[in-house]
């Protein structure tokens, strides 16, 4: 779903200060039942993160973490972590991150590892104290944008939609090399997958695909721009990009400099022909 | 110069002798003996003819050209002096080019030399009265004019011209290009004497006032000096050029008057030079109207044939390459032959001055031919051309509508990326993990600079160096490495040969568009058309026709990064790469002579050629100005040094410096292989960035000389068998001519001594033709090479408007002059000899055999290499990892140190490269044959096929060999050392938990739903099981049934499942049944306000346990079942209902899932957590029960459902 930029900032607009829950989503798919749940929620995703960078958080956290004692301390089967999180408009799993690490602080001498809060939080049955396992399960599996739950989901979605593009190419007779293969052979940036003899879409020459599903927002294809496709340029040419959550179709400004984007596989691609003499 | 028109007037020399006597010192054989004894007197002024015609000629028709294109500069001015020594090192100072020289020069460091000049000048010899210009009726007799008045007279001069002209009358410049005192290779180094005496010169010309308002230059193409002021009256003119010298130029006779004096005084002190002195002719006489009071017979001589003789005279010098630059002799003839100000002669006899020019182009009528046809076009229209020599204009015509473009450079289109090369770019390249990866940042670091500057490099204000400067260097800080540096270099090398190699790369039009866009338009229209062709043309003026070496477009952009950058070691490493680079290509085998062919066939091959020549020339020229830009960075600046003793030290410091690049031995080697036309191209740009000091170095200065003497050689005009190609030729011409005019090459240079261009005289036997002889250069070629010989069509454009095409050349043969046999013979091994056997084959066949020939065995050698690697090197990394897994196996997990365990590998395998050689001759051998009969047309005789197909499989195999014995140890060692690591790698943690994966059956479509799907789908039931959740919400049993069996389906359908996800699905899974089983599921609709039917959630946990146990590829983390947070959802519920946990756990250990050990280990610790006191209680009794179950064998479902009902219920009511 390609939208302008008009029709982007009038979604964004209702994101505003919506905390990232399962019930905000709800609403706004009832807002815009033209797009798909899987754009509203990459939209979604996307808006909240920037909007959390761009925000200082200058969360006190033993502030936070007096409140939810307290809170706990009343009623343990409240949903205190995650209402904490809502108040203070901070993502649940990033308040839940917080707490535990703070938590641990103060019932531990050393610091917690980061991969030891990591780990708790993708199983927070290793969480020492009960209470608090539940809390921050919770927020986790409440949080719609952030933690290892959602994170594994967009992991998915990106591997299945390489997979979904795998084939088309393979059904469009077209070789290429896939991201390990690429890397085997010791290339530093890999797009997902480098096309073996280069084909025209919509007349530009593309000679790698990278795969994003998400949706295509400013701020995320900047950086993209920055960290992969002008790198994939720098080393490969031209080449496509397709979100397949759409984007907004000003971004896809850089055909003539060889950063193509689609919001599906193309149809019309030409490729090279082998003469039959 | 008047004594030699002199004789020529009165027949007593004819002018190809007297151009035989300009051009050559010795006598020769064809001159006649009265010619001889005629011009043997005037010996001494030979070699200041030349300079002297071209001053003479810029002078007389200065004022016919006041406006309009910028005009070439003068001519060097004749040497100072000639103190009896003819042959000697050349003494001529100052040629009076100086003045056209950037106003670069201090008044301070003129008036601090003047002094000495004047006190040095003492002890010369007497300069030739008549230099530059002669004018009046100087002479020995004239009297001693007072030294003290030469530099006043200097000073009133300047006084005269326009303020702020850059062009005033300057003295000198710092001394810093005079022969004498830093004479050329060869020469005889003068005397401390004559060292003290550097020749001054005085530049007595005033510029024009209006002239200087014109167009101000600061390079050597500096605006014309104009003899006269505007404010002067101009006078009718009656010199040979149409015009006469002014009054208002009597200051300047006065100052040459003094000039003569003074030359005559010091001749008169110096007893040394009376000889010479007796030699003088008689005083030049003028030819500015008052030429009939010196001549001798002046009834016999018109000014017509007065005219005619100096044309014919210029033409002839022009012709035998007597003058510094083609070109620029041609734009000054084209110049006074669009002159607007045309004066009317009054005297009868007097032709108008066009005439002359006319005359001359008559003569350049074959240079003329191969010029575009956009120039023939409007030559062919210039109706002054027409009114002058009606047989010219047909001709010119007739050339026009005969040229052809013949060629175009169809040029790949540039501005792509250096792409990534796995070979030279992956990892096993660089020193460390952290150089590789700074590498990756630099080279999109590089690009995001490419990529802003070419956004914004034409944004008036926007600059280099304070956009982009900073960003440059902390990347170039970043490359600590020496690697990293060479890495770098590379791929910046790269980047500058795809973007600037193309003409259209370079930024300049080649031959430009406007013109064809005019012809569309058609010529009715002349006003506008000339109005807008010189709006199109004068924007891309590139500057004259000898502009000063520039970067244009995307060169500009490598220059810039080059100083932004200003690194040490990316210079050094730049230098290096550049030089091999240019090594590498001024070597590689280009077409060679295929003398037979003559049919269409081999012009299509001529095609490919000539695009390959003109690819590898651009690419050394782009590769060779950078070199020198680079190589001379350090010593440029704008100005020579101020001081003699400055430059004396620089020089003795210099002269230690090794050249960048041994340039000369290159030179030399490209006469002697008769590859000029490759080598001398390139060489000129490198040395076009030279500073001021390279010239006066021994080293370069030979370099000059042997240029100087080809440039010499280059007659247009001879053609015979084994002659230098005619546009080749052109080609040499107009770079040398452009270089001679470059700043920092000292302006006498040129007018070097013949007699050292004698002693280099080379060897002329000629017995192979090389690439000169080969038509390798077309008329695009030239223009791209020499965008400046397009300043021609601006300036007819200017004059007249009309169209111009592209063409191509026609194409000679012209024997060249300057070449030596073959070079040193191979040694007479038998190895030698098939080599020359080798060669001898390929002499008498066509070229494309010798490539094809070489191209298969670098083909099939490289080939190899890759087929070895592929094959026997891979085939002992498996034996290695075979090896590695035993040695794993018999030594425990770890296998020990890695490095032991290399050495031991290696040990082992290396031994067997020794195959590889055999291995590699047989795949030569194999392949070879059938690549060549490929690729050789069908009807190449057998033996000669044979042969080619033997030495094509020789040659693959000595590359394949060479490499393979040298790197084959070091590539099974690199290999087995990546696969030991992979293979430890691959014993760690993680390689359990991947396990054995099947993929899907082999009817799967694939159309399960998607993991992330039903990640997201259990997620949302999970969250809204845990909370908090709006009162209508609710899950459906059928929904959790049918995800559950959509997770079933996405389970078995393998395809779009990563281990991640399904690692998350297995947990999620095991939350689910956890919630199940503690009945927190908030189910939908009335019936069941509570919760899901016991039957329901047992149905469910089946299929979840059957899932477990068939579908999931990863480990389920079952044991969480029993974690204490699982099980405390249990404490929340009332009444607590623990048949679902037990019935699980049952089937857990029924179906395999779980050991009873295991199950007894959780609910062991589940004991020591805190719990109500009520629930430890149940949970120990729940531990009892379990534990009670006996091992039975029947069917477990009926003991489960009788516990159940009976245990259960008792455990509810408790």
């Amino acid at each position: 779903m390609i939208l302008t930029k008009a029709q982007y900032d009038e979604i964004a607009q209702c994101l505003v200060s919506v905390p990232p829950t399962r019930q905000s989503l709800r609403k706004l798919k009832q807002r815009f039942p033209s797009q798909s749940q899987a754009t509203l929620l990459s939209i979604f995703s996307q808006e909240y993160q920037s909007m959390l960078a761009f925000s200082c958080h200058c969360i006190t956290t033993w502030l936070c973490l007096s409140r939810y004692l307290n809170g706990v301390g009343r009623n343990g089967a409240a949903p205190v972590l995650l209402e904490l999180a809502n108040e203070v408009d901070y993502a649940p799993s990033l308040m839940a991150r917080i707490i535990l690490e703070r938590f641990l602080q103060e019932h531990e001498e050393t610091p917690p590892s980061k991969s030891v809060i990591n780990s708790m939080l993708r199983d927070p049955s290793q969480i020492p104290d009960g209470v608090l396992a539940n809390q921050v399960y919770q927020c986790i599996v409440n949080d719609c944008c952030y933690g290892p739950l959602v994170d594994c989901i967009k992991h998915a979605i990106g591997h299945e939609h390489e997979v979904l593009l795998r084939d088309m190419l393979l059904e469009k007779n077209l070789s290429f090399l896939d991201e390990d293969q690429l890397r085997a052979k010791g290339y530093d940036k890999t797009p997902d997958f480098i096309l073996q003899v280069p084909v025209a879409v919509e007349g530009h020459i593309i000679h790698w695909i990278e795969s994003k599903a998400s949706f295509g927002d400013e701020c995320s294809h900047q950086a993209y721009l920055h960290d992969q496709f002008w790198s994939y340029w720098n080393r490969f040419g031209p080449g496509l990009v397709i979100y397949w959550y759409g984007f907004i179709q000003e971004l896809d400004c850089n055909r003539e400099r060889g950063i193509l984007l689609k919001a599906c596989f193309p149809t019309d691609i030409v490729t090279l022909c082998h003469s039959v003499a | 110069m008047a004594a030699v028109l002199e004789s020529l007037l009165r027949e007593e020399v004819s002018v190809a002798a007297a151009v035989r006597w300009i051009a050559r010192s010795a006598q020769s054989s064809e001159d006649d003996p009265g010619e001889a004894a005629a011009l043997s007197s005037l010996r001494p002024l030979r070699k200041e003819f030349v300079p002297f015609l071209l001053n003479f000629l810029r002078e007389q028709s200065s004022r016919v050209l006041p406006q309009g294109p910028p005009t070439p500069a003068k001519a060097p001015g004749s040497s100072a002096a000639l103190p009896g020594r003819p042959g000697g090192p050349p003494r001529g100072g100052r040629g009076a080019r100086s003045q056209l020289f950037p106003p670069t020069e201090s008044s301070s460091a003129a008036a601090a030399e003047a002094p000495s000049a004047r006190r040095g000048g003492r002890r010369r010899g007497p300069g030739p009265g008549r230099e530059r210009g002669g004018r009046g009726p100087g002479g020995l007799e004239e009297g001693v004019g007072g030294e003290s008045q030469l530099w006043p007279g200097g000073r009133r001069s300047r006084g005269s011209g326009s303020p702020g002209s850059p062009s005033l009358v300057r003295s000198d410049p710092p001394n810093l290009s005079n022969l004498e005192e830093f004479p050329p290779v060869g020469s005889v180094p003068p005397g401390p004497a004559g060292r003290t005496k550097p020749s001054r010169r005085i530049n007595p010309t005033p510029v024009s006032e209006e002239r200087s308002l014109s167009k101000p230059k600061t390079c050597f193409t500096s605006p014309p000096i104009n003899c006269v002021p505007s404010s002067q009256p101009s006078v009718p003119d009656t010199s040979p050029w149409g015009h006469g010298l002014p009054p208002g130029c009597r200051s300047l006779q006065e100052e040459r008057e003094m000039l003569r004096k003074e030359r005559s005084k010091q001749l008169q002190q110096s007893p040394s030079t009376t000889c010479a002195t007796s030699e003088l002719g008689p005083p030049l006489p003028s030819w500015t109207g008052n030429l009939t009071a010196e001549s001798a017979d002046p009834a016999r001589v018109s000014s017509r044939q007065r005219l005619e003789l100096i044309a014919l005279v210029y033409s002839s010098c022009i012709a035998e390459n007597l003058v510094p630059n083609l070109f620029l002799e041609l734009f000054f003839v084209l110049q006074l032959l669009t002159a607007r100000r045309m004066v009317a002669t009054k005297d009868g006899d007097l032709e108008p001055s066009p005439g002359a020019p006319v005359q001359v182009l008559e003569h350049q009528f074959q240079v003329l031919s191969y010029l575009d046809k956009g120039t023939l076009k409007l030559l062919a229209e210039n109706e002054r051309l027409l009114c002058f020599s009606p047989a010219l204009q047909g001709r010119l015509r007739a050339a026009y509508e005969g040229s052809v473009a013949k060629v175009s450079l169809a040029m790949p289109p540039s501005a792509q990326a250096v792409s990534f090369q796995p070979e030279t770019d992956n990892r096993a390249n660089f020193s460390s993990d952290r150089a590789f990866h700074t590498f990756k940042k630099q080279r999109d670091v590089f690009f995001e600079v490419l990529r802003e500057w070419e956004d914004r490099h034409e944004e008036p204000g926007w600059d280099f160096e304070k956009g982009l400067g900073s960003r440059i260097r902390a990347m170039m800080g970043q490359l600590s490495a020496a690697c990293s540096h060479s890495h770098f270099v590379r791929l910046f090398q790269k980047q500058l040969l795809q973007m600037c190699q193309s003409p259209g790369g370079t930024g300049g039009t080649v031959l430009g568009e406007a013109p064809d866009v005019l012809s569309m338009l058609g010529a009715d229209k002349l006003g506008r058309l000339r109005r807008l062709q010189e709006r199109l043309v004068a924007p891309q003026s590139s500057g004259g026709p000898c502009p000063p070496p520039t970067f244009p477009g995307c060169q500009g952009f490598f220059r810039d990064f080059i100083l932004s950058a200003s690194s040490f070691q990316f210079n050094q490493h730049l230098m290096d790469s550049l030089s091999l680079k240019i090594r590498e290509l001024n070597s590689l085998a280009l077409p060679q002579p295929e003398p037979s062919d003559e049919d269409g066939e081999s012009d299509v091959d001529w095609q490919g050629e000539r695009r390959q020549f003109a690819m590898v020339l651009l690419s050394l020229r782009l590769l060779a100005k950078f070199l020198g830009f680079v190589a001379f960075l350090p010593y440029r600046g704008p100005e020579p040094p101020p001081t003699r003793e400055l430059q004396d030290s620089i020089l003795a410091l210099r002269s230690q410096v090794p050249p960048a690049l041994d340039v000369r031995a290159l030179l030399q080697q490209g006469l002697r292989a008769r590859r000029a036309v490759l080598t001398v191209p390139w060489l000129v740009e490198f040395l076009s960035l030279a500073d001021h000091i390279v010239p006066l170095l021994d080293y370069y200065r030979s370099i000059f000389t042997v240029l100087l003497h080809l440039h010499r050689s280059l007659v247009l005009s001879k053609e015979s068998e084994g002659e230098m190609c005619f546009l080749n030729k052109l080609l040499l011409l107009a770079v040398l001519g452009w270089l001679f005019q470059i700043p920092t090459v000292p302006e006498d240079l040129f007018f070097l001594e013949e007699g050292q261009l004698d002693a280099l005289e080379v060897d002329t036997v000629a017995s192979e033709l090389g690439l000169d002889g080969m038509p390798v250069v077309d008329q695009h070629l030239l223009y791209t090479c020499c965008p400046y010989i397009g300043e021609l069509r601006k300036l007819l454009a200017s004059w007249v408007s009309g169209s111009s095409g592209r063409s191509g050349g026609f194409v000679r043969k012209i024997t060249p002059t300057t070449t030596t046999g073959l070079g040193a013979q191979p040694p007479r091994t038998s190895q030698g000899l098939q080599a020359q056997l080798a060669q001898a084959f390929f002499h008498n066949q066509p070229p494309s055999l010798r490539r094809t020939v070489e191209f298969v065995a670098e083909r099939i050698g490289s080939n190899c290499v890759k087929h070895i690697k592929a094959t026997l090197v891979a085939d002992l990394v498996s034996q290695a990892e075979s090896l590695l897994q035993e040695q794993l196996v018999t030594q425990g997990q770890d296998g020990g140190d890695p490095a032991q365990l290399l050495e031991i590998l290696c040990s082992q395998l290396c031994p067997h490269g020794a195959q590889a050689l055999t291995q590699g001759r047989e795949f030569c051998q194999k392949k070879s044959p059938g690549a060549v009969r490929a690729l050789l047309p069908e009807e190449t005789p057998a033996a000669v096929l044979s042969s080619a197909e033997n030495i094509a499989v020789g040659l693959a195999t000595e590359k394949a060999c060479t490499w393979l014995s040298a790197n084959i140890t070091a590539l099974i060692r690199r290999e087995v050392k990546a696969a030991v690591s992979r293979t430890l790698r691959a014993q760690g943690p993680e390689a359990a938990a991947r396990g054995e994966r099947r993929g899907c059956s082999r009817a799967c479509e694939h159309h399960a739903p998607l993991p992330s799907h039903l990640i997201s789908e259990i997620k949302d039931v999970l969250s809204l099981a845990v909370g908090p959740r709006d009162p209508e919400e609710g899950v459906s049993p059928d929904h959790l049934e049918q995800l559950l069996g959509q997770l079933g389906q996405t389970l078995q359908c393998r395809q779009f499942l990563c281990p991640p996800a399904e690692q998350h699905l297995a947990k999620c899974s095991v939350d689910l049944a956890s919630l199940l089983v503690a009945d927190h599921i908030p189910v939908l609709g009335p019936p069941s306000p509570r919760g899901l039917e016991r039957g329901q959630a047992r149905r469910l946990l089946h299929v979840l346990l059957s899932l477990w146990k068939d579908d999931f590829q990863v480990p389920v983390p079952l044991q969480l079942l029993l974690s204490p947070r699982n099980v405390g959802l249990l404490a929340d519920t009332r009444p607590r209902e623990w048949d679902l946990l037990l019935f699980l756990l049952r089937e857990l250990v029924e179906k395999g899932l779980m050991g009873r050990t295991e199950i007894e280990d959780c609910l062991g610790s589940l004991r020591d957590a805190q719990w109500p006191k009520d629930f430890s209680e149940e949970l120990a009794t729940l531990f009892h029960l379990f534990l009670a179950e006996p091992h039975r064998p029947e069917p477990q479902l009926r003991a489960c459902e009788l516990v159940q009902t009976n245990r259960g219920t008792v455990l509810a009511q408790s």
